[in-house]
């Protein structure tokens, strides 16, 4: 007779003195874990749930501005630098860590139409509605020194809106047409236009620095090569695009924030067909801006709130609205991708955090470990009825949540009329047109 | 002869080495070998000289022109030359001889010289890339079946797909290459040749194994207080009884510790612990009591009237009771509110069995059948005929694989529970199974009378072999209770003379989950696992057949989903549009070469449709061929 019974050392699983850590042995057996997947699912609900019971994405309003803000820009080296500038021509710099405006110049008579900052850092360049641009110092005057800038402008015409290159010392201004200018001259090296049109907005890309992307009032997007003078190609919309952004880490994919309550993400090299149409607003888009990973975008609109869309979905993961916020003219994302900044008319700045729920400073690499579980059980759940109705849950102002039913009423008319007519008539005379071909008039090259 | 041979060989291999020695000396000094009368051998130790020489004449023609070259001092030269020219020959003549006498070992030589110039370059790895996972142990740590397909799903729904599958394959990689890591091994008890193992006595065993095994071994003589049911918690280091005439006890049976003992003055039918040993559930005999592990009556749930069975579901915090008015009554102890009572409409409830699996809950009863339950649904999940006559035991492993089932025909069958609910094996026994229990790894007990017998399997996943008993004991008194201890090769029986402990080798898991049920933890340890428990409470209306659907895709919805799309689109969005040839320049887009280009793409289509009608076709005639083939009379001789 062989025998062998089962005989543990207690030793081996109980930790020898209070200072040790507990042991825990471990055995992956399936048959020691049962109820695995209704465990994990109970354990995404209370992710979920603790999700939306820790969002709190509003960190901060930044006081000072005695008129609505009309455009920000960020300091390409310093996260905690950003610029402002206000209908009354006041530009503002401050400081987010320490929530404080460390700075102010009155810039401009009148609007402060657009700013934008040197790559290197050193200077900012300012447009306004006395038809000048004006080059500034990032850091304040010396001792004894009054507040004068680097170098002043004179135009012929209204500027509304102004970019920086990237790499070279170059920065591009529009108004009747888009100007390029060399830093040290007094007069534009070369000026393009397609037509007679007002720009309201031009944008370098970041990637390939030459191309130039601009919107004009007459419901174009034009898109101009810079070394060559000439416009590109053009896109005609529906209404008119108030701004444009392009993508940081696709070259070619930009996104443009319409007077339809839509945006619509291009890829340059087929105009005709946008690569997504995202509808969550309900009022005009002001402002759009890239996340620094390439793969979300924030938007500010008229409806008083500002939404985050992920660039391949055509809903809206996340919007931000607080009671006294008022139409948002501009917004920002940190260079960091953690912080959104949105200026609006009634004077204020707000800084949201990018994810509303996320625990902003150190965490441990348990609370790490912890999060990222969190974050694989809601993505495994996430179609399940009851994770995704706590997941999209927003509360939304009444204006905008009565606005919403009521462009849905009206969708769902236009589509019911379609549906008649195609119905009543010869199979086929009334063709199907797909939702991202509707919007796009022509696209001349 | 030739074992004779071979010494002369030797002898004559040494005398040549010798040879060549004093050859040696007589070169180096002329003047010795005039004197030396034998003339005769040299001439035939020349011979082999001239023979060796020949390959001397590649070492010597190197010296040579040097020598030739300093003619002016020959004698000095040369004398020192010749100093260290012995120590080469030898060499050069010890690694000559195994060249020559074995050819085949020289590849190995080869080989040999290729080896370390790999190793010092470092250029190829004997052992490239990961450990290899054990394929069959990866198996189980499967769960995605990669047979199933999605029917007709887009490209981006289809990758997504891929690479979830792909993340589940490493992750079952990864928990075989953790295989390696489980330090315990299961017990076994083998007999020696021709012995059979269940005439093996629990005195010898414990004769035969270590002291504190022997210790687990005991007999508690209660025969004061009846028949006792017993109870061990999920640690498996707790054990509760139940007298039939009112005597409740808690123990650690490990150090015979004594945490409560009270007398309820009432029958005790069935005890139970909860989700910890701080609280136990005693079915007495008008209503439902609640204790402490201290011995304080907590709760008596009136609304669990005449119970006679109890079982709790560790993962939902749900009390099954089953009750003689026939109602299966589910409390949920975490809020302490009646989650549903189900009228089984059979009669009497005495058989109860809990599914680990999915935590159905198995009646039985007494025309023969076994019911199938869960708290969401007011009808059986299944019902099973099993017996002839009443239903006596029930018991489910923890893999939710198998069922054991006695009843009043004798019968002890083993039945399937992966779907077909189709029984595997039966055995007649000399007396009804009252008592049914498995073990975590699979080994079977049943109660009869005053005798205990148990099964085992081939392996851990294999249902038990009921030809021969793997171990048999006989009791003071009939049989009332039995449970395996989790974690320790341990059966606890409950018969009329108390209380029972039997060693049973291998029945239990040896390797435990710190994170599910330790059976070392601290206090601190239980709070915390107490907290997470509580906050991970499965709901009762997750309870079905199979658990794993909350995993899987609902298909069913989908395709309600897509017709609801469609009906209120008006068309099909998903459905391919209509061949629309492309205009050709230079007159070849013609009305007529139009309708060809459509006509054509039509027959392509066609012609694929005919195609696959065919292959299906014939696989069908395949199918009826094998069939045809069975009543070939030749079927006979190819045997």
């Amino acid at each position: 007779m062989k025998v062998k019974m089962l005989s543990r050392n207690p030793d081996n699983y109980v930790r020898e003195t209070k200072l040790d850590i507990q042991r825990v042995p471990r055995n992956y057996d399936p048959t020691l874990h049962p109820f695995e997947v209704p465990r994990e699912y109970v354990r995404a609900l209370n992710a979920t749930k603790l999700e939306r019971v820790f969002a709190k994405p509003f960190l901060a309003s930044l006081d000072g501005h005695r008129d609505g803000v009309n455009c920000l820009a960020k300091h390409p080296k310093s996260l905690a630098t950003v610029l402002s500038g206000a209908c009354d021509g006041e530009v503002k710099i401050w400081n987010l860590t320490k929530r404080k405006c460390i700075r102010t110049i009155q810039a401009h008579e009148g609007f402060v139409r657009g700013i934008c900052t040197r790559f290197c850092g050193t200077s900012f360049f300012t447009v306004g509605d006395d038809k000048t641009v004006k080059q500034w110092k990032m850091d304040g005057p010396g001792c004894g020194e009054e507040e004068e800038p680097l170098y002043t402008v004179l135009g012929k015409t209204v500027y509304t809106g102004i970019d920086h290159h990237w790499k070279d010392p170059a920065f591009a201004t529009c108004g009747q047409q888009v100007d390029i200018w060399d830093e040290q001259r007094t007069s534009p090296v070369c000026s393009m236009n397609w037509g007679f049109d007002s720009i309201s907005s031009v944008k370098f890309n970041p990637i390939e620095t030459y191309l130039l992307g601009s919107c004009a009032s007459d419901r174009n997007i034009v898109l101009y090569d810079m070394r060559q003078a000439t416009p590109l190609k053009k896109v005609i919309l529906d209404m008119r695009t108030n701004t444009i952004c392009w993508n940081p880490m696709e070259a070619f994919n930009f996104t443009a924030a319409n007077e339809d309550y839509n945006l619509y993400t291009f890829d340059m090299r087929a105009l005709d067909t946008p690569v997504m149409v995202h509808l969550d607003h309900v009022s005009a888009v002001l402002d759009v801006d890239y996340s620094p990973t390439g793969k979300e975008f924030v938007s500010a609109s008229f409806d008083k709130s500002i939404r985050i869309f992920p660039v391949d979905k055509s809903r809206s993961r996340e919007v931000y609205h607080t009671r006294r916020m008022q139409h948002v003219i501009c917004v920002k994302w940190t260079s960091d991708s953690k912080y959104i900044l949105c200026g609006s008319d009634e004077m204020n700045i707000r800084l949201w955090k990018a994810n509303a729920s996320e625990k902003l400073g150190v965490l441990t690499s348990r609370e790490r470990a912890a999060n990222d579980y969190n974050q694989k059980l809601k993505e495994k759940f996430q179609y399940h009825p009851h994770v995704k109705r706590i997941a999209r849950h927003r509360h939304l102002p009444k204006s905008i949540y009565s606005q919403i039913q009521e462009q849905r009423v009206m969708k769902e008319a236009r589509r019911r009329k379609e549906m008649n007519r195609r119905k009543h008539s010869k199979p086929g005379s009334v063709p199907v047109v797909s939702e991202r071909k509707k919007h796009v008039v022509a696209v001349v090259k | 002869m030739k074992s004779r041979g071979l010494p002369e060989v030797s002898s004559q291999a040494l005398g040549r080495l010798k040879g060549v020695l004093h050859v040696d000396r007589r070169s180096v000094v002329g003047m010795e070998t005039a004197p030396k009368p034998g003339r005769g051998d040299p001439p035939k130790k020349d011979k082999p000289q001239a023979k060796r020489k020949k390959p001397r004449r590649y070492w010597e023609e190197e010296p040579t022109p040097s020598a030739a070259g300093a003619s002016p001092g020959p004698p000095r030269k040369k004398a020192r030359t010749g100093e260290p020219r012995p120590p080469r020959s030898q060499s050069a003549r010890i690694a000559q001889k195994p060249r020559f006498s074995k050819k085949p070992p020289i590849p190995k030589n080869a080989s040999d010289w290729k080896k370390p110039q790999r190793t010092l370059s470092g250029a190829q790895d004997p052992f490239p890339g990961p450990v290899p996972a054990p394929l069959e142990v990866a198996r189980k740590f499967c769960r995605i079946d990669k047979s199933k397909k999605l029917p007709h799903s887009k490209p981006k729904t289809q990758s997504q797909l891929e690479k979830a599958e792909a993340q589940e394959e490493e992750a079952s990689v990864r928990a075989a290459r953790a295989e390696l890591l489980l330090a315990e091994e299961p017990g076994f008890l083998v007999g020696e040749d021709g012995e059979d193992t269940a005439k093996i006595l629990q005195t010898d065993i414990v004769e035969a194994v270590d002291i504190s095994s022997a210790a687990k071994h005991f007999d508690l003589n209660l025969r004061q207080f009846g028949p006792y049911r017993l109870n061990y918690s999920r640690t498996g280091r707790h054990l509760a009884l139940g007298g039939r005439r009112g005597h409740v006890a808690a123990l650690d049976w490990v150090t015979k510790k004594l945490m409560c003992e009270i007398n309820v003055t009432e029958a005790v039918r069935d005890i139970h612990f909860l989700h910890s040993e701080a609280l136990l559930a005693v079915a007495q005999n008008r209503w439902l009591y609640i204790y402490d592990n201290q011995g304080i009556e907590l709760h008596c749930i009136r609304r669990c009237d005449r119970v006679t069975r109890l079982e709790f579901l560790p993962f939902h915090f749900l009390l099954a009771t089953a009750s003689e008015t026939g109602f299966l009554t589910y409390l949920d102890v975490s809020v302490g509110k009646i989650v549903t009572a189900l009228n089984a409409r059979a009669g009497r409830l005495n058989v109860m069995a809990q599914n680990p699996y999915n935590a159905v809950i198995h009646l039985g009863h007494s025309n023969g059948t076994v019911s199938l339950w869960s708290p969401a649904m007011k009808e059986p999940l299944a019902k099973i005929l099993c017996h002839r006559g009443g239903v006596r035991a029930v018991g489910v492993d923890s893999t939710g694989t198998y069922m054991a089932t006695s009843g009043l025909d004798h019968q002890l069958k083993i039945f399937d529970l992966r779907g077909t609910f189709q029984p595997l094996s039966s055995r007649t026994l000399p007396q009804g199974a009252g008592h049914l229990a498995f073990s975590q790894r699979g080994l079977l007990v049943a109660g009869m009378g005053d005798v205990v017998n148990i099964w085992a399997g081939q392996g851990k996943g294999s249902p038990p072999s009921l030809e021969q008993p793997y171990l048999t004991h006989r009791l003071s008194g009939n049989v009332h209770g039995l449970q395996f201890c989790p974690f320790e090769d341990v059966l606890g029986v409950g018969h009329s003379g108390g209380i029972t402990s039997m060693l049973v080798p291998g029945a239990a898991e040896p390797n435990f989950d710190g994170l599910e049920s330790n059976p070392y933890r601290s206090r601190k340890q239980r709070q915390e696992w107490e907290v997470k428990a509580l906050l991970e409470k499965v709901p009762a209306e997750l309870i079905c057949l199979d658990p794993r659907a909350l995993a899987e895709v609902d298909v069913t919805t989908l395709e309600q989903q897509k017709k609801e799309r469609i009906e209120r689109l008006g068309y099909d969005p998903d459905a391919k549009a209509a061949f629309q040839p492309k205009a050709k320049q230079k007159g070849r887009s013609s009305t007529a070469s139009l309708v060809k280009r459509k006509k054509k793409v039509m027959d392509q289509e066609h012609r694929d449709k005919v195609r696959q009608s065919l292959e299906q076709q014939q696989k069908k005639k395949q199918d009826k061929a094998k069939p045809g083939a069975h009543p070939s009379a030749l079927d006979r001789f190819v045997r």
